[in-house]
């Protein structure tokens, strides 16, 4: 039996439900894409051309929810699916789009660039716990218009992971879709066995811009999977109340989700978001805050209640370094996505409210996400009886080390911790040199840098991969692509 | 042909297969290779390896035990074969095992007795909750070379100490080697007390005790 969290009532879900589909009729949502606009028009919605707003009834929005797969899944390089979006499936990857990352030496937030992004991706690559790589950090040498796509290119020449990437540009991201296809073999392969999925977000409150709407109309054309990252700041940007932000997060993804299936029905995509609370100290936006992850649990509960498949941002920390707070932020958020059954759950390594990354924050978050999955997999019935036949022989004496089934089934029952996780005597901690997390955490993560080997990519496509990028890079005034090596 | 045996024993070994290395072991005698042979060169090289494995984290506590518990059952149905070809199993030592008066934990001071067993020691193991008279009369009654005491209490560590105390107001100090563990053991405790050896864990204790007996 998988453990689940769920902190909604059916009563309170459906109200939930009923006050969103109320705020597409009222206020109605800004969408300020003509396009999208003419085909919530088409389909019977209410669209005021001078000021934006489409008022959107429920029998739209109904249709549209009816015709989005329950479930799709993403491959890796060599065709295999690693991960499944619907039901209670639970995956998770790093967090993405930081500006910075943390550097283990000095621990400055220094500003990223292609080999901090590179030594992200090569870390992810290496722990199973990550079933999925994301765009990690922004890569502060290459032009901003080609940032999305540049970032995408590096996480393809270093991983067969499927990916959680973005665009921040139509026509970059025609061009990402065109170099994630390269892989599958062409756009078509690729909508059959999608490799990444597209985050799009809508601005809060209520709002779809013209790139966010027409994201969702060319993605939904391509039948690559998308996942809407709808993002209420509770008590700013969305209602104080917790559940009063579940309601705005419903009606925003609804909303979207309609733009979407009206562009293509049965393209799949994803109810996802990265919402927070608004600290009213220090005005910031907590993402290891424990109401931040009740959000995400309960508008996750409300897209299981509409079958849809889901995403949230969890197992970061607003923490600046990689100290107890970033352990305990990171650790329970991890916990209470999993518990709510969060398909996919984006935000491990993520330091500052998303703004920065950190390699060495990843291999501990790992044990996290590994003890996260040991919970949801729950307590099995293993043998026959539960624990009599276990006392043959036994005669009041601890001998259950020497019996077989222990061999057999220690590693099943128990999840054995990489060396982030000290379980050592003190005298055998003292003798390995006294070394805190972080510490430990720099040494596993060189030995996965050196153990880490460039996946093998076929020489034509490495070279088509390329001269895409440095078209568009040439186009957009950088002659020369950074050197990877 | 032998060479691929001894290769089975050891496998038996790591395996944790007590069934198994029983079944090499009477093979063993009826293919007439000697028993000495057969332990040194077939189940030995198995303990060795588990032993190493767990010494680097790449094996665990139950495929120590059980390769353990398998070592001992092929010996013990060697021995009658030793006993008849009027041969002898080199003994690295004697070792009178217990956990002290008053403390009833058993599982460290048993994983180490096994691992003593496996690595070619005699192990008299007395148990758990032990007198300090009891301990000291085993030792004199089977001539031990090594006193092994375990503790996991700050309470009931002290014991260790009496019993040393209690060898040197008999005169006895000088004829056995003392070894302590536990988890409240320290370095400076084993110094305080004037005990001969300590190791954090069962692999470790094996070591310092063939250092005390003088073989390693």
């Amino acid at each position: 039996m998988q453990p689940k969290l769920e902190l909604l009532s059916k009563e309170l879900t459906d109200r939930i439900l009923d006050e969103a589909f109320q705020l597409m009729m009222n206020p109605g949502i800004k969408v300020q894409s003509a396009a999208a606009r003419k085909l919530l028009a088409g389909a019977g919605a209410q669209a005021d051309e001078t000021t934006e707003v489409v008022k959107i009834p429920e029998k739209v929005v109904r249709e549209a929810v009816r015709t989005v797969p329950k479930t799709f899944y993403l491959f890796d390089r060599q065709g295999n699916c690693k991960v499944t979006y619907g039901g209670n499936n639970v995956h998770f990857d790093p967090g993405s789009s930081g500006v910075h990352v943390l550097d283990p030496e000095t621990l400055e937030h220094k500003t990223a660039h292609t080999p901090d992004l590179i030594r992200l991706v090569k870390v992810a690559e290496m722990i199973p716990q990550y079933d999925a790589q994301s765009t990690a950090v922004v890569c502060d040498e290459v032009p901003k218009s080609i940032g999305d796509l540049y970032r995408l290119y590096i996480v393809l020449m270093h991983s067969v992971k499927p990916i959680v990437t973005g665009a921040f540009g139509i026509k970059t991201l025609e061009a990402m879709i065109d170099m994630v296809a390269l892989f599958a073999g062409s756009r078509a392969a690729l909508a059959e066995k999608p490799q990444a999925v597209f985050d799009i977000c809508p601005s809060p409150p209520l709002i779809w811009s013209k790139f966010g709407a027409e994201n969702l109309i060319a993605l939904a054309r391509s039948g690559v999977p998308a996942e809407i990252v709808s993002m209420p700041l509770a008590g700013a940007a969305a209602p104080v109340t917790l559940v009063g932000s579940v309601t705005q997060h419903a009606a925003e993804c609804l909303s979207g989700i309609t733009i979407h299936q009206l562009a293509k029905p049965g393209s799949p995509i994803v109810w996802g978001g990265a919402p927070a609370i608004f600290d009213m100290r220090k005005g910031t936006t907590p993402m290891g805050a424990v109401e931040t992850a009740m959000i995400d649990a309960s508008y996750a509960q409300v897209g299981k209640s509409l079958e849809l498949p889901t995403h949230c941002y969890l197992g970061g920390s607003d923490s600046k370094i990689v100290d107890a707070q970033a352990g305990l932020e990171s650790g329970v958020g991890a916990i209470i996505g999993a518990l709510a059954g969060v398909n996919m759950i984006s935000g491990a390594g993520m330091l500052d409210f998303l703004a920065c990354q950190s390699a060495e924050k990843l291999v501990v978050d790992a044990e996290a996400v590994a003890m996260a999955k040991r919970l949801l997999a729950g307590l099995e019935v293993r043998t026959e009886t539960l624990a009599t036949a276990f006392f043959e022989g036994i005669n009041f004496k601890g001998d259950f080390l020497k019996q077989k089934v222990t061999r057999e089934l220690f590693q099943t029952e128990q999840h054995l911790p990489s060396t982030i996780i000290d379980r050592d005597s003190i005298r055998g901690w003292q003798q390995s040199g006294s070394l805190d997390t972080f510490e430990r955490a720099k040494i596993r993560t060189a030995q996965l840098l050196k153990e880490y080997q460039r996946p093998q990519i076929a020489l034509d496509k490495e070279k088509e991969l390329t001269s895409i990028v440095q078209h568009l890079a040439r186009e957009a005034g950088l002659e020369k692509l950074p050197n990877l090596d | 042909m032998s060479e691929q045996l001894f290769q089975k024993m050891a496998q038996s070994i790591i395996d944790g297969d007590s069934d198994a290395a029983v079944a090499l072991a009477r093979e063993s005698i009826a293919t007439g290779i000697h028993p000495l042979d057969a332990i040194t060169k077939g189940f030995v090289m198995g303990v060795n390896t588990v032993g190493d494995a767990f010494g680097r984290g790449e094996a665990f506590l139950p495929e120590l035990v059980m390769a353990g518990e398998a070592m001992k059952a092929a010996v013990a149905t060697l021995d009658p074969e030793l006993k008849r070809r009027g041969s002898e199993r080199k003994i690295l030592g004697k070792v009178v095992i217990a956990t002290v008066e008053g403390d009833i934990h058993e599982i460290g001071k048993s994983l180490v007795a096994t691992m003593f067993g496996a690595s070619g020691f005699d192990v008299y193991d007395l148990g758990v909750d032990v007198a300090p008279d009891k301990i000291i009369g085993k030792a004199i009654e089977v001539n031990a070379d090594i006193i092994a005491m375990s503790a996991l209490l700050t309470t009931t560590m002290v014991k260790q100490k009496e019993v040393i105390e209690e060898l040197e107001k008999e005169g006895l100090r000088g004829k056995f080697k003392v070894m302590v563990g536990g988890a409240p053991v320290t370095r400076d405790w084993v110094k305080a007390i004037g005990a001969d050896g300590y190791s954090e864990d069962a692999i470790g204790a094996v070591t310092a005790a063939k250092q005390l007996v003088g073989v390693a």
